[in-house]
C-alpha cells in the first residue's frame, strides 16, 4: 500500500509553491501544478504553474493560441490534462468531473453567450438556482438574479431575442447565482459596445468586492483589463510569460512585441 | 378513475387548493395546454375516447393498437423531444419487452405469472436501455453517434432474432421461433390468484349503456386507454418538474448545463431508461394484444415509425406524440401496402419542410395567438403565489 502518499505529496508541492508566491500567505484558492495539455503534436499548455488567491481578480491575456482557453477548460474539467494537477481550496481536483467542480465552487461563463435561447429569461435564471433553493426563497433568488442582470421586465421573453450584451449579463447572473468562490469569464466583453462593456466591468468589480468572488477573466480588451484587474498574467505559447499589474505588463517591451503591438486592433 | 380526475379540472371551486396543486404539477413551460379551455377540451376528447368502442364498431377495436403504440410515441418524445437524444432504438426496447412478456407468460401462464410477465417485459426494456445508455453516455458518445448506435442495435436484434428458428432457441416452454415468431402466448390476465384476477378476452366485457342498450366491448381497449392517459399525465408532471427542466437544458446545451453543476450523463441515462421502460410496456401490450410477436418489430421500417410520429406531431410536445401516433397509424393501416410507405414518407417530408416544429404545437400557437398559453411562472410550487403575472 502506498498510503496517502500522492495526496500528501501534492499538499507539500502546493504549500511550497504557495509560500514561494506569497511569502507567509496560504490562502491560495486555485493552483495548477505543471499542467500540460497536448493535442496531437501541438502543446497547448506547457507545464503551467498558475495560482490565484481567494477573492483575487486576475486577468489572462495573450495572443491567440497562447493557451488561455485551454487553461480555463483544464480548470473547469471540460478538458483532461495530459500531465499535471489542479488544486482547488487545498484539494486535488484533477480527477473530478466538471459538475463536481461546480459543486466545489467553480463557475464559468462561456465565450459565446450560452444562455438557453428557447427558454424564457425566468426559466434560464431558475435553472442553476433550483438545485439549492425552493419555494419562496427560490422565487426571490430568481428575481434577484434577473434584476442583477438588468433584465427586470424581460422575465417572460425568450432569451434568444435578447441583445448580445443582455445575454452576456444573463449568463453572468446565472453563473454567479451558484454562489461560487471562483468565477471564470471567457472574453465577457468581446463584441460589446462601450456602454455595455462598462456595465460588465461594474458588475464584475461589484461581485468581486462585495461578494468576495475570485475571478479569472480572459480578455483581449486592455482598457477593460486595466479597469478591473488586480493582477495580469500574460500567456504565450502555452506558458506563463509574465505576471504583474496592467501597468507593468503594458510597459514591458517583450509583451508589447508578442501581444499588445500586433493584436490591439485585431482583437477588438 | 383517471378520467374523472381530468374531468374535474373543468369543474372548479369544489376543492380549489387540491385542484390548483394538481394543475400546478401538470402545467408549465415545457408542455402545451396550460389553460382551462385546454383541460375542458381534453376531458371532452377523453369522454369521446371512452365512448368510442360503443359506437365505433370495428374501428374501435383497431384503435386499441394505436393507443398501445401511443406509449411508444411518448417514450421517444421524452427521450428525443425533451432530452435531445435521437434514438432509433425505441423499437429495440419495445421488441425486447414484447419477447420478454412472451417468454415469461408462456412459462407461467397463471394470472400471477402473466402479471409478472407484464412487469418483467417493462423492466426488460428499462434495464436494456439503462445498459445501452450507460455505455453510450458515460463513454462520451453524443449526438448523431447515439442515433447510429441505437439504429444499429435495432438491426442487430433483427439479425439475432431472425436466426432463432431452431429448437435450441427455446427458453423453458417458449420457442423464440425466428421469423415465424412466437405464438401461443396466453391471454392477458392481470391479478393474483385468490385475490383478484381479470382476463382480457376480446369483446368479453358486457356493459349496459343508456340509449345503446347492453353492448359488448373490448376491455383491452380501456386498459390501453387508461395506461396511455396515466403515462401522458405522469410525463407532463415529469417534464414540468425540476428534473424535466434539467432535461430540457441538456437538450438545449449540454456543456452549459454541466457547468451549472448538473450531472448531464446521469440525467440522460435516467431519461433514456424511463423511455426504455415505457417502450417496453408498449411492447408488452402489443404482444399481449396480438398474442404473438415476431422479429418484424426490429425492422428498419418499424424503427423509423416512432421518429415519424414524433416529428409529425411535434417532438417537443407529449400531446403531439400521442396525437400523431394515432393519426399516422390510422392513415398507414387504412392505406396499406406500398402506398402506406409513400404516404408516411411524404408526411415526414412535409412536416420537416413546412412545419418543423410539428403539427400540434402549430395548432396550439394558432389557437392561443394573442393570449400566451405558457404561463410565466417560476415553478409549479409557487404558481399560486405569482398572481400578478
Amino acid at each position: 500500500m502506498s498510503e496517502s502518499e500522492p495526496e500528501s505529496l501534492g499538499a507539500n508541492v502546493r504549500q511550497t509553491a504557495a509560500e514561494m508566491a506569497t511569502g507567509d500567505r496560504t490562502d491560495t484558492l486555485l493552483q495548477t501544478d505543471g499542467l500540460v495539455k497536448t493535442f496531437g503534436g501541438f502543446t497547448a499548455t506547457d507545464e503551467v504553474d498558475f495560482s490565484i488567491e481567494e477573492g483575487e481578480l486576475r486577468c489572462l491575456i495573450g495572443p491567440n493560441g497562447a493557451g488561455k482557453s485551454t487553461l480555463l477548460k483544464l480548470v473547469t474539467g471540460t478538458l483532461e490534462p495530459t500531465d499535471g494537477e489542479v488544486y482547488y481550496d487545498g484539494h486535488d481536483i484533477t480527477e473530478l468531473d466538471p459538475n463536481e467542480r461546480v459543486d466545489r465552487g467553480i463557475s464559468m461563463k462561456f465565450q459565446v453567450p450560452s444562455v438557453y435561447g428557447d427558454l424564457t429569461v425566468r426559466e434560464n435564471a431558475r435553472l442553476p438556482i433550483q438545485q439549492f433553493a425552493d419555494g419562496q426563497e427560490r422565487r426571490h433568488l430568481v428575481q434577484e438574479s434577473i434584476d442583477a442582470a438588468g433584465l427586470a421586465g424581460y422575465e417572460a421573453v425568450e432569451a434568444s431575442t435578447l441583445s448580445h450584451g443582455q445575454q452576456q449579463q444573463l449568463e453572468i447572473s446565472m453563473a454567479a447565482s451558484l454562489d461560487p468562490d471562483l468565477l471564470l469569464l471567457d472574453e465577457p466583453v468581446a463584441g460589446l459596445a462601450v456602454d455595455e462593456r462598462d456595465k460588465i466591468a461594474d458588475r464584475v468589480t461589484r461581485l468581486n468586492e462585495e461578494e468576495g468572488i475570485a475571478f479569472i477573466v480572459i480578455e483581449h480588451d486592455t482598457d477593460f483589463v486595466g479597469e478591473i484587474a488586480d493582477k495580469v498574467t500574460v500567456l504565450n505559447e502555452g506558458d506563463i510569460f509574465m505576471e504583474g499589474s496592467i501597468e507593468e505588463v503594458e510597459a514591458d517591451p517583450d509583451v508589447r512585441r508578442i501581444y499588445l503591438g500586433e493584436s490591439d486592433g485585431g482583437a477588438q | 378513475m383517471a378520467a374523472e380526475s381530468a374531468g374535474s379540472a373543468s369543474a372548479p371551486s369544489s376543492s380549489p387548493s387540491a385542484l390548483t396543486r394538481l394543475r400546478n404539477r401538470l402545467e408549465g413551460p415545457n408542455t402545451i395546454g396550460n389553460s382551462r379551455s385546454f383541460w375542458i377540451g381534453f376531458a371532452l376528447v377523453l369522454a369521446g375516447l371512452v365512448a368510442f368502442p360503443l359506437v365505433g364498431g370495428s374501428t374501435g377495436n383497431q384503435f386499441s393498437l394505436f393507443l398501445v403504440l401511443g406509449l411508444l410515441g411518448l417514450s421517444l418524445s421524452l427521450v428525443w423531444g425533451y432530452s435531445g437524444i435521437l434514438s432509433f432504438g425505441q423499437t429495440v426496447f419495445f421488441g425486447v419487452g414484447a419477447y420478454t412478456f412472451g417468454v415469461v407468460s408462456i412459462n407461467f401462464p397463471t394470472p400471477g405469472g402473466i402479471t409478472g410477465a407484464v412487469i418483467a417485459g417493462t423492466l426488460a426494456g428499462a434495464v436494456l436501455a439503462a445498459l445501452l445508455g450507460y455505455f453510450m453516455f458515460y463513454g462520451g458518445v453524443r449526438d448523431v453517434y447515439v442515433t447510429i448506435i441505437t439504429l444499429v442495435s435495432t438491426l442487430v436484434m433483427l439479425t439475432f432474432m431472425a436466426q432463432t428458428a431452431g429448437s435450441e432457441w427455446t427458453i423453458g416452454e417458449a420457442p423464440l421461433g425466428g421469423f415465424n415468431g412466437m405464438p401461443g402466448m396466453p391471454l392477458l390476465n392481470l391479478g393474483v390468484e385468490g385475490l383478484f384476477t381479470f382476463q382480457f378476452v376480446f369483446n368479453d366485457l358486457e356493459l349496459f349503456v343508456p340509449f345503446v342498450g347492453t353492448t359488448e366491448v373490448d376491455p383491452f381497449y380501456y386498459l390501453s386507454l387508461a395506461l396511455l392517459l396515466v403515462a401522458y399525465l405522469a410525463l407532463r408532471v415529469l417534464v414540468n418538474m425540476d428534473f424535466g427542466r434539467v432535461l430540457v437544458a441538456v437538450r438545449e446545451d449540454e456543456d452549459r448545463t454541466m457547468m451549472f453543476g448538473y450531472d448531464v450523463e446521469r440525467a440522460k441515462l435516467v431519461a433514456f431508461t424511463l423511455g426504455g421502460g415505457l417502450a417496453g410496456l408498449s411492447g408488452v401490450l402489443y404482444a399481449s394484444r396480438n398474442v404473438y410477436i415476431d422479429p418484424s418489430v426490429f425492422e428498419l421500417y418499424f424503427a423509423t415509425l416512432p421518429v415519424v410520429w414524433v416529428s409529425v406531431g411535434g417532438r417537443k410536445s407529449l400531446l403531439g406524440a400521442v396525437v400523431a401516433t394515432i393519426g399516422v397509424e390510422y392513415l398507414r393501416l387504412n392505406i396499406g401496402g406500398e402506398m402506406a410507405l409513400v404516404a408516411v414518407g411524404a408526411l415526414l417530408l412535409l412536416s420537416i419542410l413546412v412545419l418543423p416544429g410539428g403539427i400540434v404545437p402549430w395548432i396550439d400557437e394558432k389557437l392561443s395567438r394573442g393570449a400566451p398559453d405558457v404561463p410565466d411562472v417560476d415553478s409549479p410550487e409557487t404558481t399560486a403565489e405569482v398572481s400578478e403575472s
